[in-house]
Formats: C-alpha cells, sequence, structure tokens
C-alpha cells in the first residue's frame, strides 16, 4: 500500500533539520533557499508548522501545466517535474493553493517534493516525529485513535 | 571553498565603509572558525590593552565550518571582543538561525570596526550591504526591534540585536539573536550598543558546500544517531531542558545556594526544576538550526503578577534567579528571564548579582537608601523589578548594572562577589565539584561552565564518573574537556553534543565538510592552540596566575548543608599541575616550547 507523508506541528521543534535534509538530498549542498520543504515559525506563539506537497490526487498543479511536465511516479504516488519539458511557465506555482511548488530562480526550475524516490530524508532526519512517512491508513488511524480516546474519556466520565 | 564559505564582510562604522574580503585559508584551517578563528583575528588587529568600550575595540560576528550545514547542532556563531564586564576576551557564543543565514549570505563572519555617530542598523541581503538609520530603534526591546526590523527589510530576515541594557552599556549586556538566543557572557551587547550598532539583519539565498557529500552523510548520520540515542541528549534534555540539573546538583549537594553562603541544598528545589516546568509553564520544546536535542523551552504564564509569554529559563537563569537568591516561584523565575531576554542581559550575571547585593543587604553593608527597597534572599518580586531596572539603569539598577565585582567592591565587600575575573560563577558549588572550581579558575573569560564543563564526568559520569571530591587527576581532564570544547565551539556546533559524541565524530564531520584532513590528535590540538592563544592575549592585557584563583568563600568556609556538607575547594592541590599538564611554567605562562608546539 501507498505510504503517505505525515505532518505533526505540535512535535515540531523549529530545528528546520528537514529543510537542510531536504536540499541536500536533492542538490548536494545547504541551500534552504531550496528546500521543497519549510518549516514556517509564529514565534509569538510558539508554533512551527513544516509543509511541503502532500500529492494531491486531483492535483491543480497538474491540471494547469501545459506540457506534461508533471508526471506520477507509479512507485511512490509522487508527482516528478520533468525538468526538459517543463517550460518554466510557472502556472503550477500559482494554481497550487498550499504554496507547496516555488520556483528556484538560481537553478531556474520548479522546485516541489518528489518524496526522495520513496525515502523522503525530512521524515528520515526530524528528530521529534514531526514529519513521519508511514501507510495511509495507519498514519491516520493513530490520529482517529488519538481522537476516539476522547469520547473513551467522555464515556468513562459519564459511568 | 567548503564548509567555509570563504569571504569576510569588514564594516568601518566611523567613516562607513563596507569591504568584502577574503577568508585567510591558512588561519581558518588552523583556528576553524567561530571562537577559535574570530579571536585569533582580534589580536591580529586590535592592542589587547585597548577599552573594552572605544571605538578601537573590534567587535566581530564569526560562524564556523559546519554552521549551516547538516552537521548535527550545527546552528551557532560567536561574538568575539575586548570584554566589558572582564577585560578579557569575549567570545560568546549563540544558536539559533542567524548564524547559518549569514553563511547563506556569503558571508563567514563580519568585524565591526570603530564607533558610528548615532545609532545605526546594518542590512546584509546577500551580497547587498547597507548601513541604515537605527534612531527609531534606539530604545525598544528585541521583540519589537526584531518585528519592526522584519517589517523594514523582508519577513524572512534573521535579526541579531540589542536590547536597552546594551544601550545603557550594562557591563554584562548580551546580543540577541531570532528573539531568543544570546551571545550571553562578559557583555558583548554593551560593545554593540558603545558602537551605535543597535542590529545586523541577515538574509541569504546561497549555499554552504561541503568537500565530500557522501562522507559527510556517513558522519553526520552516525553524529546524529549517537545524539538521539544518548539518554542525556536524547531523552533527557528534550524532556526537562537543561533544568533537569536542577534535582541532580540538588541532590548531590553542591547547588549553590543564596549567593553560594547557604550551599548545597535548596529546600523546595524540585519547585524550579525542569521536571516542574514540563509539569506547569511549558508548551513546547524548541531546537536551534540542524538540532537534534530540542533543550529550548517555550513557556506561558498565563495568569497572575508574573503573567507572561517566552523562552526558557535555562538551568543556569533557573539558579541564578532561584537557589542563588532563595527563590523558588518559578513564575517569577520565567518572567525575570524574559526580561534578560526581552532586554539583552545575561541571566547568570543578573541573578547572581542579585544574590550578591541581598547578601549585602542582609550584612547591613547596603541599606534601603541605595536600594529603594528591603532586599532578602527568597524575594521573588525583587529579582524581577531589579532586572528591569538594570537594563534601564534605573534607580539601584545603575549599581547593579556593573556586575557583583564592582557593587561588592563599592561597599567593601569584594570578597562577596562570587566572580572569577569579575564574571559571575555559574550553578555548580565548586566546593562539591573540585575539578569545575580548576576550570572556573583557569578559564579565560572568567567564571564559566561552558568552557571545561567537568561536571560532565564528576557528577553526570559522562564519559567516567570521577569522585568529585577527589583532586587528583583533575587537571589532566580539565585540560582535555577545555581543549575539545574550543575545537567544539570553533567548529559551529553545539556543546551539548559532546555529552553523546567526542573528537572522532568532529574530526569525521570537519574533514568531510571542508577536504581538510583533521585527524582526533589534530582537533585536540586546535582546541589546544586556541586556548593558549587566549591565554597569551590575557597575560598581554596585565592578567597574572593571581588571577587564576576562586572567591576566598569557596576555599575556606565549608558547604553548610546536605551530603557534601564540610567541604571546600582544593584550589591549591589541583593548579600547580594544571599548569605542567599545560605546559605552562610555575607562573602560568606558556613556555617558548609549547608555543612552538602549537604554532603560536
Amino acid at each position: 500500500m501507498a505510504k503517505v507523508l505525515m505532518i505533526d506541528p505540535g512535535k515540531c521543534i523549529s530545528c528546520r533539520t528537514c529543510e537542510l535534509a531536504c536540499v541536500f538530498k536533492h542538490d548536494r549542498e545547504f541551500r534552504p533557499s531550496a528546500a521543497r520543504v519549510n518549516v514556517v515559525q509564529f514565534e509569538k506563539e510558539g508554533i512551527s508548522v513544516p509543509l511541503m506537497c502532500l500529492q494531491c490526487e486531483t492535483a491543480a498543479c497538474l491540471k494547469v501545466c501545459p506540457t506534461g511536465a508533471l508526471k506520477k511516479n507509479a512507485a511512490t504516488g509522487a508527482l516528478e517535474v520533468d525538468d526538459d519539458r517543463c517550460i518554466r511557465c510557472k502556472m503550477c506555482i500559482n494554481a497550487c493553493p498550499f504554496g507547496n511548488a516555488t520556483f528556484d530562480a538560481v537553478k531556474n526550475r520548479v522546485l516541489r517534493c518528489d518524496l526522495c524516490g520513496g525515502d523522503p530524508q525530512c521524515a528520515k532526519f526530524c528528530p521529534g516525529g514531526a514529519i513521519t512517512y508511514v501507510e495511509a491508513t495507519s498514519g491516520t488511524l493513530a490520529k482517529k485513535r488519538a481522537y476516539a480516546a476522547k469520547f473513551k474519556e467522555a464515556l468513562e466520565v459519564a459511568k | 571553498m567548503y564548509g567555509w564559505v570563504g569571504q569576510i564582510l569588514r564594516i568601518n562604522l566611523t567613516n562607513g565603509t563596507i569591504k568584502k574580503e577574503a577568508l585567510d585559508q591558512a588561519e581558518a584551517r588552523k583556528y576553524l572558525g567561530a571562537r577559535g578563528l574570530g579571536t585569533r583575528l582580534w589580536i591580529k588587529e586590535v592592542d589587547p590593552k585597548v577599552e573594552p568600550l572605544s571605538a578601537e575595540n573590534n567587535l566581530i560576528f564569526m560562524t564556523g565550518p559546519l554552521t549551516g550545514t547538516l552537521a548535527t547542532n550545527g546552528g551557532r556563531y560567536n561574538v568575539v571582543c575586548k570584554a566589558p564586564l572582564t577585560g578579557a576576551m569575549a567570545a560568546s557564543n549563540s544558536g539559533g538561525y542567524w548564524g547559518p543565514e549569514l553563511k547563506y549570505a556569503g558571508y563567514d563572519g563580519i568585524i565591526f570596526e570603530g564607533k558610528a555617530e548615532k545609532p545605526v542598523y546594518v542590512w546584509i541581503n546577500d551580497d547587498q550591504v547597507e548601513i541604515r538609520c537605527a534612531e527609531h530603534l534606539w530604545g525598544k526591546d528585541v521583540i519589537e526591534t526584531t518585528d519592526t526590523l522584519r517589517a523594514e527589510t523582508d519577513f524572512d530576515a534573521k535579526v541579531a540585536c540589542i536590547g536597552p541594557a546594551g544601550e545603557n552599556l550594562v557591563k554584562f549586556a548580551c546580543i540577541m539573536n531570532d528573539y531568543t538566543r544570546a551571545a550571553g557572557r562578559s557583555g558583548v551587547g554593551a560593545v554593540m550598543g558603545f558602537k551605535n550598532l543597535k542590529a545586523v539583519v541577515v538574509k541569504g539565498s546561497g549555499a554552504v558546500r561541503v568537500a565530500d557529500p557522501d562522507g559527510f552523510l556517513e558522519a553526520l548520520t552516525k553524529a546524529r544517531q549517537m545524539v538521539r540515542s544518548h539518554p542525556v541528549t536524547g531523552t533527557g534534555l528534550g524532556l526537562y531542558g537543561t533544568e533537569i540539573l536542577i534535582n541532580i546538583l540538588d541532590q548531590t549537594g553542591a547547588l549553590p545556594v543564596n549567593n553560594f553562603r547557604d550551599s548545597g541544598t535548596f529546600p523546595n528545589a524540585d519547585a524550579t526544576s525542569g521536571e516542574t516546568l514540563a509539569k506547569t509553564y511549558l508548551v513546547r520544546n524548541k531546537g536551534c538550526m540542524g538540532c537534534a536535542i530540542g533543550c529550548g523551552r517555550i513557556v506561558n504564564v498565563p495568569d497572575g503578577p508574573f503573567k507572561g509569554f517566552g523562552e526558557g529559563p535555562e538551568y543556569e537563569a533557573g539558579w541564578s534567579y532561584g537557589a542563588d537568591c532563595g527563590v523558588d516561584n518559578l513564575a517569577a523565575i520565567i518572567k525575570a528571564n524574559n526580561y534578560c531576554n526581552e532586554l539583552g542581559l545575561d541571566p547568570i550575571t543578573m541573578g547572581s548579582t542579585i544574590a550578591c547585593a541581598m547578601e549585602l543587604f542582609e550584612i547591613g553593608a547596603i541599606t534601603e537608601k541605595e536600594t529603594g527597597r528591603a532586599l532578602r534572599f527568597g524575594d521573588a518580586e525583587a529579582i524581577v523589578e531589579l532586572t528591569r531596572q538594570t537594563a534601564y539603569r534605573e534607580g539601584f539598577g545603575d549599581e547593579l548594572a556593573e556586575g557583583s565585582y564592582r557593587l561588592a567592591t563599592k561597599y567593601g565587600h569584594p570578597e562577596l562577589s562570587m566572580s572569577v575575573k569579575k564574571q559571575e560563577l555559574p550553578a555548580y558549588d565548586p566546593r562539591g565539584v573540585q575539578g569545575i572550581g580548576l576550570n572556573y579558575a583557569t578559564s579565560n573569560r572568567g567564571g564559566c561552565h561552558v568552557r571545561g564543563y567537568m561536571t560532565s564526568p564528576e557528577v553526570l559520569g559522562i564519559p567516567e564518573k570521577l569522585d568529585n571530591l577527589a583532586t587528583e587527576g583533575k587537571a589532566g581532564w580539565t585540560k582535555i574537556f577545555q581543549d575539545l570544547t574550543a575545537a567544539v565551539d570553533s567548529s559551529g556546533i553545539c556543546l551539548f553534543l559532546t555529552f553523546a559524541i567526542g573528537a572522532p565524530e568532529v574530526a569525521a564531520q570537519l574533514s568531510t565538510a571542508t577536504g581538510v584532513e583533521y585527524t582526533v590528535d589534530d582537533v585536540l590540538k586546535i582546541g589546544e592552540r586556541i586556548w593558549n592563544m587566549e591565554r597569551l592575549f590575557n597575560l598581554a592585557n596585565g592578567f597574572t596566575k593571581d588571577d587564576d584563583t576562586l572567591p576566598p568563600r569557596l576555599l575556606k568556609e565549608p558547604i553548610k548543608v546536605g551530603p557534601l556538607k564540610g567541604a571546600v575547594n582544593k584550589l591549591s592541590e589541583m593548579l600547580p599541575e594544571y599548569y605542567k599538564v599545560r605546559g605552562w611554567d610555575e607562573d602560568g605562562r606558556p613556555t617558548p616550547e609549547k608555543l612552538e608546539e602549537l604554532g603560536l
């Protein structure tokens, strides 16, 4: 079964290790401005949210791409950019409602998560478990379990 | 270049010139970066006798070759200058994101010379560098300054700045970056304030490259696994922060209490511990760039007189405002620590100076006439209000702003300043932990725990348990800890890693990142070179072996209570041996042979 990236901002410690691991995997250098994952920080509230493309099934970027440069990797489910077909029209960047596709002006290319070919480095290096790469059902089941526990508590109180 | 980015920014604030210079590669190999290279560049260009608060005292911000990489915990940089508090060399270490951002902008470091006529800040946006007016920011605290500067420049820019304490030349003002990270000790913020430099704002879009990406990945992965699986770095510091040490030191009996007068256990110590913090005000953990530990504490006191949101306290602030002032009110400690972050003060010196004032008050050396209030140990409201007053040099705060040594001396009791070389001691009583006493006495920047953390073997048993009351062998251990620390500080990684990793892992990450082959011996030799360079600076500056000592209380008055009752520090049993293992003469001067061996 396909795995998915799951984010849990409650566990994010703002270390941005995911950004460093991401850009190093793709470019073998440390340039966070070219990372495909970003840690968005709300300093006043002490909250940080790691964000990256989570691979929409009906993807807006895919719909607007005029050249067929975005292709689904059958093994991972990730939409990957074919740099040779991409004409840098940047429509995908504008179409994505999450801001998860970006343009790297230094290397003249579109950046988006490709799940590192099935071994996403952000999840591998995240020290707090804020980013995980798990089986789709088990990933959401964990959330369901946590939420179901509240019903359990409520029912116990009612008893 | 690899590891280093190869360029230094030189900004003269007197005449407004901005120059970009190539990094001296030979010096970089010899001194790495951050603390080592920064100090080397300062010494090369400035007279050691210079007044700390003068235009001639260069202020250097320097990263290391591992800063901004995926090396474990590579988020560090150092601020180097001659220190207003001590007259010794200040190399104050900070984390956050600012140091890495400076490298992404294309600079290993910045040398600030001279003094601006009016308040300015510097805006570095990759290769565009501007000196801008900061008159509208003068007087503003760290949060408002940072917010305003991000709005004026770029929302994603990183800000290092001073608060009111730095502007008011408080002798232990720090430089804050990313809101809550501090280059904390020795008063580097006062030097920045004297130069009329309010802030340095950086945004970078460039890269840090490494020489051997595959080898580097292997080396850093191994180091990260060691850090994640070690009980201190992988579990303890993440769960409870550095405040985990409160109960450990209390149970050991080496927790300094009431200005070290009533050491070594503190009634109700647990009320100020990391465990209690986790159960009460902790919101979330926080890490610096590339951190695998997450010891930072985001905290919120929701209501009451000490209401507020912030970060910390670390163990040191938890103790200096806590046990050292006899205060067991955690909310008050958090509030005082928040003031330190927001106004730009070093909480170790601040809390300890208040503790010294409390003792002066209790013996009648100062009265309400000077202090404007009763000032006894245990006064939670006082630690908060006096911290605020100090930053603005209001009332009695004007005297506290000079640090405990000058305060106690003025009122006839220099022996009540718990300091070495005028810098206040941290939270380990050297009567109960002999080696940490030797480290305090010999630290090149005065009283300091992060120059050679002997607490690790003597209390925590890492890498092996030493008898904390024994003096034998402590000289050799202290030297190794001091040398390794100097190398770690200069690499741009976090010292806390050394609970879990050692010189082999540092050497492997340095070699693969820079392409310069560093062996374990090389790493320790670099550390020793840096240590001796700092020592030579201190000697040239008038320090002698007589300054390698501890406050008389710690040598003569035994610990009063707890399991270590009766202990004193036996420095005289360790110091001659220390000079010997360092290759120094009986007066603590490096011998010509030692200097030649180190290439100094």
